[in-house]
């Protein structure tokens, strides 16, 4: 048999080889390939000893906290499977379904009911597209600063994207005077503007006044407060009497 | 081996969130391992568990009990930690870092033996060990840890990743190779 290859040897050293025997006859006759593979498993054996923080048995009950509320959110919004192709359209007619059903009153006991229910699927769309929101606002406010420029391609298109969205929240909030909300999304609409209307690639004086702008309004904190007023009551049950506001 | 309490992903399956609060319970230290070898951080591996899980309850009607429940969380734990470091990557590649630099910064920590002090030398090998790790590209980071830590097979690999057995070698050699290149010189010392 021919010297056996590094990659042989990976495989050997896994267990997966097709050929063990044969590299394992090898080895014993050749002096060779046993130091190259002495020295595999060395390296191999080193990479081990990269340690990882310890978790305590306690751990798993505290990750369950974390997520606990947030599991409700999830399994409904399940079937939305790739949403955010046909979110724009269907925020429109979420936010419009919203509008008509406030301004054009139909007669009967089911109004109450029909109400509710808008407001619950305007909840959903809001939810999202705080969340997506939040996602964007966290990238630029976590990326490192330093030398050279930094693309933020990605972070702008999407803010291009939110930016009709949070119009029409804005003005949906406006119109149903919650006052808290529309405030917020007032605030969150400048630096949209701000990111989408940015050069792809931003120097880091350029990072740094979007940073700026994010933290002076305490922005990232407002959306993920509101973000999460607005997961608790698309968990919490429908109230049987009164509407709710965002 | 994997103990399935009193069938609980099964109960966890038909709406019952005691149930897959047992499943998390059992299952989040392995996968916070998981996670903080795939990412190399703490903070990121924290957001892999919790994602993982939130997906995990979300995509629970598409488990199949084909494999075991812990390799579909480690499947979709990877997929998420994978997803995570490209995007690190690509942030760093944007800010048009060389890999000269991040070569440089492998080479400033030192081989020297700071004589007898070995808890010393262990530290300087675990950096360099959690160095040569960053130096791999996310594919094969996450094929390698996978293999090495997790002792998932190399097929398992390619079918969570969806890469393919051949491609997953290859990943897993091109690993294996550049950790030998950086970390030779170092357990050299320690012979």
């Amino acid at each position: 048999m021919n010297h056996v290859s590094e990659e042989q040897l990976v495989l050997l050293y896994y267990g997966e080889s097709a050929e063990a025997q044969t590299i394992d006859r090898h080895l014993a006759e050749c002096e060779a390939c046993r130091s190259e593979f002495r020295a595999l498993k060395l390296v191999l054996n080193t990479v081990d000893s990269a340690p990882v923080p310890e978790r305590g048995a306690e751990y798993g009950q505290a990750v369950w906290k974390r997520i606990e509320k947030k599991l409700g959110a999830r399994r409904k919004s399940s079937s939305f499977r790739h949403w955010w192709i046909w979110a724009p359209a269907m925020t429109a007619l979420l936010v419009t379904a919203f509008l008509a059903g406030r301004f054009i009153r139909p007669a009967g006991p089911d109004l109450a009911k029909n109400q509710q229910i808008r407001e619950r699927i305007l909840l959903v769309a809001v939810g999202d597209h705080l969340e997506r929101s939040q996602m964007v606002l966290a990238e630029l406010s976590n990326a490192p600063g330093g030398q050279g420029k930094l693309d933020i391609s990605d972070e702008r298109q999407m803010a291009q994207e939110l930016l009709d969205d949070n119009r029409l929240y804005r003005q949906t909030a406006h119109s149903t005077g919650d006052t808290t909300v529309a405030n917020v999304l007032d605030d969150l609409e400048r630096v949209l503007i701000e990111i989408a209307h940015s050069p792809t690639q931003v120097s880091s004086d350029q990072l740094e006044d979007l940073q700026k702008q994010i933290e002076s309004k305490g922005l990232l904190f407002k959306v993920r407060v509101l973000g999460s007023k607005v997961r608790q009551q698309e968990i919490a049950p429908a109230p049987q009497k009164e509407n709710k506001k965002l | 081996m994997e103990v399935d309490a009193g069938g609980a992903v099964e109960r966890a399956r038909s709406g019952d969130s005691d149930a897959f609060r047992l499943l998390v319970e059992q299952h989040s230290r392995a996968i916070f391992r998981l996670a903080f070898r795939m990412t190399g951080n703490e903070q990121d591996a924290e957001d892999v568990v919790q994602e993982t899980f939130l997906r995990a309850y979300k995509q629970l009607d598409r488990y199949e009990a084909r494999s075991s429940f812990s390799t579909w969380l480690f499947r979709i734990a990877s997929n998420y930690s994978l997803d995570l470091i490209r995007m690190r990557k690509r942030h760093e590649d944007k800010r048009q870092r060389s890999t000269e630099e991040d070569h440089d910064i492998l080479q400033s920590i030192p081989l020297d033996t700071p004589g007898p002090d070995r808890l010393v030398y262990g530290t300087q090998v675990q950096d360099r060990v959690n160095a040569a790790l960053n130096e791999l590209s996310p594919q094969e980071r996450t094929a390698f840890v996978l293999r090495h830590f997790e002792g998932l097979s190399i097929e398992e690999i390619g079918a969570s990743l969806g890469t393919g057995t051949n491609a997953t070698k290859h990943s897993i050699f091109r690993a294996v190779q550049k950790l030998r290149r950086s970390l030779e010189p170092v357990v050299g010392h320690a012979k």
